[in-house]
This record gives structure tokens, sequence and C-alpha cells, in this order.
């Protein structure tokens, strides 16, 4: 991994379809009906399908483990919630080192929808030992 | 109802730790490699080696299909006095893990929160309610392994019919109604291709007709698009205006123009509302076949399918009396 501060990861572009959310809702073991039933979700006033917070928090860090390496390890993933990422949308995924140490580097991540960034947030990422 | 909720929370925080809950199964690689499918993961080295993915620690604790309420739990416990209170709604706003080692396949854990504050009410954008933040540590025997601080806004829905509040079986708390954002963005695979209404007369927002615009829209009203030309050395101007750009002459005259032109650029609105509009609308910039631009809205079309350089041709949308509205739409 070449790190310094301010080298910018690959951009990641994910097609959320509601295949999408509903198999990574139902892979993180959230079965709640907003995450696979459009006419529940619609019912509680979204207006669609939405990718849980489970998913969001692993696609953080895939994103920064694609860009690390399979020797890579996570040792913090904070995430500040927005927009919600609606099936049909494109959440795209940009980051960048914002820290370098001995142990690793901290990575600012930011996913993007239509409606305005869905998640903001930075993840430690190390070796692994 | 402040004191009351006050006083929950006080013997909520009080009371620590709940009880820790096991995970319905150990670590276990068919978990794991559904996982890795559903995100996209290929990273090789959980299978290789038998480790869980970092961010699959709160999966493992996952309540399930028929999560079972639990009044133990903090989080379960300060969310029924909310709900009680009228707070019914719930948004995640926060999420931080830490994670102190991989979990191994095999493992078992078993996980510990506490209620660490309650903050409100607060006035925010989805309506008034409360912040609350739980901790919780994931154990495999007496080793931490991870832990979590997870903070949602539990709030009163604004309209109260909109939005009836999802049981939270586990700290997984997702937006049901979430913050409306502005966006002027690229047309999205989402993007309806319905009809706007015509526009409520009392609603529309109304142009200012001058001295140098009332040519333009006696032209709309007749059912004409007006193009302003210089008196004095012929060039053509739009938006209209008191003297010539090129030769400085403020003799005006207008041309009747075909009411054909390409998409020259355009935007599609979703937010913020626009008074007499239904969102999302599709304003795009014409530049017309006699040369100059001119700013409308774009009817009928799926915003999905507006390109830039599509040919055009105006239509005119009678409000009222004195106003009626250039617009324009896809020639087939």
């Amino acid at each position: 991994m070449n790190v310094a501060v301010g080298v910018v990861l690959p951009e990641l572009r994910i097609p959320v379809t509601p295949t999408f959310v509903v198999s990574t809702a139902v892979a993180t073991r959230d079965f709640q009906d907003v995450h696979h039933d459009r006419d529940q979700a619609v019912r509680r006033g979204s207006k669609d399908i939405f990718l849980n917070i489970l998913t969001t928090t692993g696609l953080v860090q895939r994103y920064v483990t694609d860009w690390a390496g399979a020797t890579a390890m996570v040792h913090r993933v904070a995430i500040r919630l927005g927009a919600p990422c609606y099936a049909y949308d494109t959440l795209v995924l940009t980051g960048q080192v914002t820290q370098v140490s001995a142990a690793g580097c901290v990575v600012a991540v930011v996913g993007r929808v239509t409606g305005g960034d869905h998640v903001t947030g930075q993840v430690e990422v190390g070796r692994l030992p | 109802m402040e004191d009351t909720v006050n006083a929950a929370v006080e013997r909520i925080r009080a009371a620590g730790a709940g009880p820790a809950r096991p995970a319905r199964d150990p670590v276990n690689l068919p978990m794991i490699r559904n996982w890795l499918e559903a995100i996209g993961d290929r990273n090789p080295r959980y299978e290789q080696d038998g480790l869980a993915p970092p961010a699959m620690t709160q999966v493992w604790t996952m309540r399930g299909l028929h999560p079972v309420a639990d009044p133990a739990d903090p989080l379960s416990a300060m969310s029924a006095v909310l709900d009680q209170a009228g707070f019914t709604s719930v948004v995640a706003t926060n999420c931080e893990q830490t994670y102190h080692r991989y979990l191994r396949d095999g493992e078992r854990v078993e996980v510990r929160s506490r209620l660490v504050d309650v903050s409100g009410p607060k006035r925010t954008a989805l309506g008034e309610g409360w912040f609350v933040t739980t901790d919780s540590t994931w154990y495999v025997g007496a080793e931490a392994v991870a832990s979590m601080t997870f903070r949602v806004l539990k709030f009163r829905p604004p309209d109260s019919t909109a939005a009836t509040p999802a049981s939270e079986p586990a700290p997984a708390a997702t937006p049901e109604r979430a913050p409306a954002r502005a966006a002027v963005s690229e047309p999205a695979p989402a993007a309806t291709s319905e009809q706007p209404p015509a526009p409520a007369a009392a609603d529309v927002l109304r142009p200012v007709v001058t001295r140098d615009t009332a040519f333009f829209w006696a032209g709309t009203a007749a059912g004409e698009l007006r193009i302003q030309r210089c008196g004095g050395c012929g060039q053509l101007r739009h938006p209209p205006g008191p003297a010539c750009r090129q030769c400085g002459a403020d003799r005006q005259d207008h041309l009747v123009a075909r009411g054909t032109g390409e998409i020259f650029s355009f935007v599609v609105h979703r937010h913020p509302p626009v008074p007499g509009r239904r969102l999302p609308i599709v304003v795009v910039l014409v530049e017309l076949t006699e040369g100059v631009r001119m700013v409308g809205e774009l009817l009928g079309a799926d915003p999905a399918q507006v390109r830039i350089g599509a040919a055009v041709r105006v239509d005119f949308v009678p409000v009222d009396a004195e106003l009626t509205l250039p617009a324009w739409r896809l020639l087939p």
C-alpha cells in the first residue's frame, strides 16, 4: 500500500440493486422489513428499500481493505450516517489517507448517493500480526 | 414528560451493562462466505485463515427473524420509554466500532451493552427528539474482542401518519425517515417520467414583467416565442434588456422564433420544493435554432432519458389570463 498523507483511493461505484439491498441485509441477519419489502418501506415514509447499517459498515471496511490488500488489519471503523441509500441508486465511495504512523494509517471515507452523503467516516488500518 | 424520561435514563444507566447475550451460532465459514459474497469482498484472507471480517462482529449477535423483546437490554428499555413519550421513530446517526483482534472460525462470542448518554429533547431536521448513545462490547470468554459506540435519534415524526415505528430488535437501527438533502444531480435510474400537473395559478412563481420583457410575455400568451432583436444592428439577444451589448443602440425590435432548438445543458431538480411544482423537474438550457439560449422546464420527459444535444420544441403552458409560461418538450 502506497501510504502517504493525501493519497487518494480509487473510487468504488456500487449499483444498489434491490437484490444487493436484500442479500446484504440477510447476510448481516437484519430482517427489518424496510430492507426487503418495498410496500412496507413506502408505508413507513421511505421511497424504497434501503441499505442497513451493518452493510454500510461492511462496505466501508471492504473499500479500505480492497485498497490496503489481504494482509491489512482494520482496527477501527467510525461512521456517521446521512441520506439513506435506496435501491436503484448508485453508492460512490471515495477515500483519502489523512494520517500515517508506524502502525498504519487512517483513511477518511465518503459514500455518496443521489440524496447527498450516505456515509462519512474514518477507518484505521494496519497489518495483520 | 422530560422528568419521566430523565428518571428512566438514571435508572437504566445506573443498572450498568445488561446481561451478556450469546451469539446464536459460533463464528462459522458459511455465514462468512455469505457475507463476503453479498458485500462483494474478494479478500481471500478470511477463508484461507478462517478469520471473520471485522465488520461482521455485530452480525454474530443479531437477534434474527423473530426477535424477542428484551427489557434488560439498555437500548430496548430506553426505546420503550421514548416510544411511550411519543418519540416513536428512530434513525441511527453514528456507529464507531473498534476491533481488538479478528474473530476465528469456531469461536463463540457474546455481547453486553450499557446506556451511556441520553440528551434532549432537541429540535432536529426530522422533528423533536432525543439522542441515545450506547456502548457494546463483544467477548470471547473473558476476552474483549471488539467494542461499539452506537447513537440513534429517537424522534417524534412531525407527520405522525407518515411513519410508524419499526421494532428495533437489536442495536441496528436504520433510518425510516431520513433527512432530505439538497440535490441537483445527474438523472437517477429511479426517476419517474410522470407528467407534472398543470401548475396552480396561486402557487406559481410569477415573472416580473418590465418594459423590456413585456413583448416576450405578450408573445407567450399569443403562442409565440419572441426573441429580442436590436433595432440598430439586428443582433439577437436573450434575456431581453434595454440596450444592445454589441452596438449600444436602445431601439428594440423582435422576431418570432421557430420554437425549435437543442438541449445545451440541464439539471434535474429534486430538492428543495418549488411552489406549484411536483419534483423532480428537469430544467433545460435550450440553444434555439436562431442561436440564443433560453432556460425553461422540460415537460413529459423521464429525467434518466434527457441528454445534451437532444432536439426540443417549445410548448406553452397557460397559467391564468395574464400569464403563459414557455416550456419545452423532446422531439421524437
